[in-house]
């Protein structure tokens, strides 16, 4: 190739498509190969296949609050109080910081308490702030009666919508579903969204 | 001052050796008898200091690497025997951690010896660069390793690190849950961090022996900041340098010994001792002392995209500002104006460390009273707001125009000169 850019009479030879072919084929071959050695460490296939789990919420009384775990985050499932629910609906969702549900179970919407519990009586949402992953902490903490975030002093409210403080966007609700009176299943669509991964569908 | 090489081989042996690997040509022109300016200080120690305490973390750090568990359900545990059954597993431990607090507090007295005698300058920018990666990696090695005993901190200051990642536009949740290996920090979490945390001090080792060439090829800065001019300017690394490194480096231990032996623990923090527990975040998690700074820096911001674009960005500087300081003098000596800029630096790093310690909400101090009787006053994330402006003003304002204005003191005619004596008279006589 070199010949080539040297001696602009020359002519391009056999030899100079084989370098170039061969060049080619390496640089693809080897860009393509480095994708073993970055997706290796995406979640395995058994990291992927504990990603459902199913939760009595008939036995948390009324105002309490318990935690599970559910793809090694824990989450928040809240019993609500009618004042609850009332304080959540009662915000304008215009003067939200983050005005999305931010429920995987309806995608894009407007962030209203409607939105945000399938059952207004129980909400079910992530327990790891949207800042950092801190979990915040719960039983009407912090100045909107919901949850508080210890490590950046980020506000929720009874909806657990990000209210004041650093996070950005409000906590995330889970697939999830009544699979029989009283009990939820989190992560129903899990099988396929985990298996996106990086290729982000 | 990679000049003539002076080795003579004296030995068959050696003479049979040096006609096929020059190894001991090259260790004696590089640390017995290079030419080093004769005016160096004992701030000039701490490189040496350094390369002693990365050969201590790597010898403790394989030792503890023999009877450590890499595994969530057994990681806190197997440091817990390290530390009651393990034979000196105690002070192993206690060096390794220790180890690492003194060595960042050396390479932070190193790196404000380069600021101050302007050791970045030309022809010493790729010198000073290869230092800030080698900075860069202690910093992941740092935080990699603090993961691996598994208490509260360790996981919880994982998480935290590991999600400035997902602030990144777009790829930003691919790329924590790609670092995690899952959806949270867990076992697979902890493997890779183990394997990485033993990989990157040989990287480490690696750029440092990039960094000694590149030290070599134009030859030690000095306090003067004047080039070398004549053999007058040098004497050779042994002994004299050899010696006063040494000297340092015992007093320096005095120092590791006092936290090893006395204080093990007073660096580290208490919830560490605690098993880590996903259900349960610490009230206040703060990283180790030496990453304070930078911490105050990401939660100055109240955007956290551009909290973690500061933090990075914070060291990012550092890696332009061989271009960024247009004074031609060297040494701070003789830099009436920027020293006192450069001081005022060194005491907004510190006030950006004692932030980083405290609550963004804490109050630096009370102006008052309001209306519910609690105290109201100046709060620490507006103590590090100005703080941080300041850092990046010494970088992008203060350097670039400063050079450009100021007048700076006369400087000596030589190093020789400026050490005075009789050589100084006649800086060409001496020999």
């Amino acid at each position: 190739m070199t010949d080539v850019a040297v001696d602009p009479g020359h002519e391009p030879t056999r030899r100079d498509f084989i370098h170039i072919a061969t060049g080619a084929v390496a640089a693809v071959g080897g860009g393509l190969s480095t994708w073993a050695f970055i997706d290796q460490m995406n979640p395995a296939a058994d990291t992927r296949a504990l990603a459902s789990t199913e939760v009595d919420v008939s036995a948390i009384p009324e105002g309490g609050e318990i935690k599970i775990m559910w793809r090694g985050r824990p989450q928040f499932v809240r019993h609500r109080t009618a004042a609850n629910i009332e304080a959540a609906r009662a915000v304008d969702v215009a003067q939200l910081k983050d005005r999305q549900a931010r429920n995987t179970n309806i995608g894009d919407a407007p962030a209203t308490d409607e939105n945000r519990a399938l059952d207004p009586k129980y909400l079910i949402m992530g327990a790891s702030c949207t800042h950092l992953g801190c979990v915040p902490l719960g039983d009407g903490q912090g100045d909107y009666g919901g949850w508080f975030c210890p490590c950046h002093g980020s506000h929720y409210d009874t909806a657990g919508r990000i209210r004041k403080g650093p996070a950005p966007e409000n906590l995330p609700i889970p697939d999830y579903a009544f699979i029989r009176e009283g009990v939820i299943k989190i992560g129903l669509s899990a099988a396929e969204e985990s298996n996106a991964g990086w290729t982000g569908a | 001052m990679s000049g003539q090489s002076t080795y003579e081989p004296k030995s068959g042996f050696t003479r049979w050796l040096d006609s096929r690997l020059p190894l001991v040509r090259l260790m004696h022109d590089s640390f017995v008898d290079f030419p080093t300016p004769k005016n160096l200080n004992y701030w000039y120690t701490f490189g040496g200091i350094l390369t002693i305490f990365l050969v201590l973390q790597i010898v403790t750090g394989v030792i503890l690497a023999m009877h450590y568990t890499p595994h969530v359900d057994y990681a806190f545990d197997s440091v817990q025997r390290i530390m009651r059954d393990v034979n000196y597993g105690w002070l192993m431990r206690y060096m390794h951690a220790n180890g690492a607090s003194m060595f960042f507090l050396a390479v932070y007295i190193h790196m404000f010896r380069g600021l101050y005698y302007g050791s970045y300058k030309a022809p010493r920018e790729i010198l000073w660069i290869l230092g800030v990666v080698i900075f860069l990696l202690m910093m992941a090695t740092a935080f990699l390793g603090y993961t691996l005993p598994w208490g509260q901190m360790s996981f919880w200051g994982a998480t935290v690190i590991t999600n400035l990642f997902s602030a990144i536009p777009l790829v930003g949740e691919s790329i924590t849950t790609w670092l995690w290996g899952g959806y949270s920090i867990e076992n697979p979490t902890l493997q890779r961090f183990f394997s990485l945390h033993y990989l990157l001090p040989f990287a480490i080792f690696g750029v440092v022996v990039l960094h000694i060439w590149a030290l070599h090829v134009p030859g030690n800065n000095n306090p003067t900041g004047v080039s070398v001019k004549s053999k007058a300017d040098t004497v050779p690394f042994h002994p004299y340098y050899t010696v006063k490194d040494s000297f340092a480096t015992v007093i320096f231990f005095i120092l590791f010994a006092t936290f090893v032996f006395f204080l093990p623990d007073s660096l580290g923090h208490t919830d560490n001792y605690i098993e880590a527990n996903p259900m349960v975040t610490p009230t206040h998690i703060v990283p180790e002392w030496y990453f304070l700074p930078f911490y105050a820096i990401l939660r100055a911001v109240p955007d956290k995209l551009g909290g973690v674009a500061l933090m990075f960005g914070s060291i990012a500087v550092l890696f332009i500002l061989p271009w960024l300081d247009t004074s031609k003098v060297r040494s701070m000596r003789y830099r009436p104006i920027a020293r006192w800029f450069l001081f005022l630096f060194a005491l907004a790093c510190f006030g950006l460390g004692y932030a980083g310690a405290k609550s963004p909400d804490d109050l630096l101090f009370v102006t008052g009273v309001d209306a519910d009787g609690l105290a109201v006053g100046f709060t620490m994330v507006w103590f590090a707001r100005i703080l941080t402006a300041y850092y990046f003003a010494y970088f992008l304002i203060i350097l670039p125009l400063l050079g450009l204005v100021e007048n700076p003191k006369p400087r000596p005619a030589s190093i020789d000169a400026s050490v005075g004596g009789g050589a100084s008279a006649a800086p060409q006589a001496a020999e």
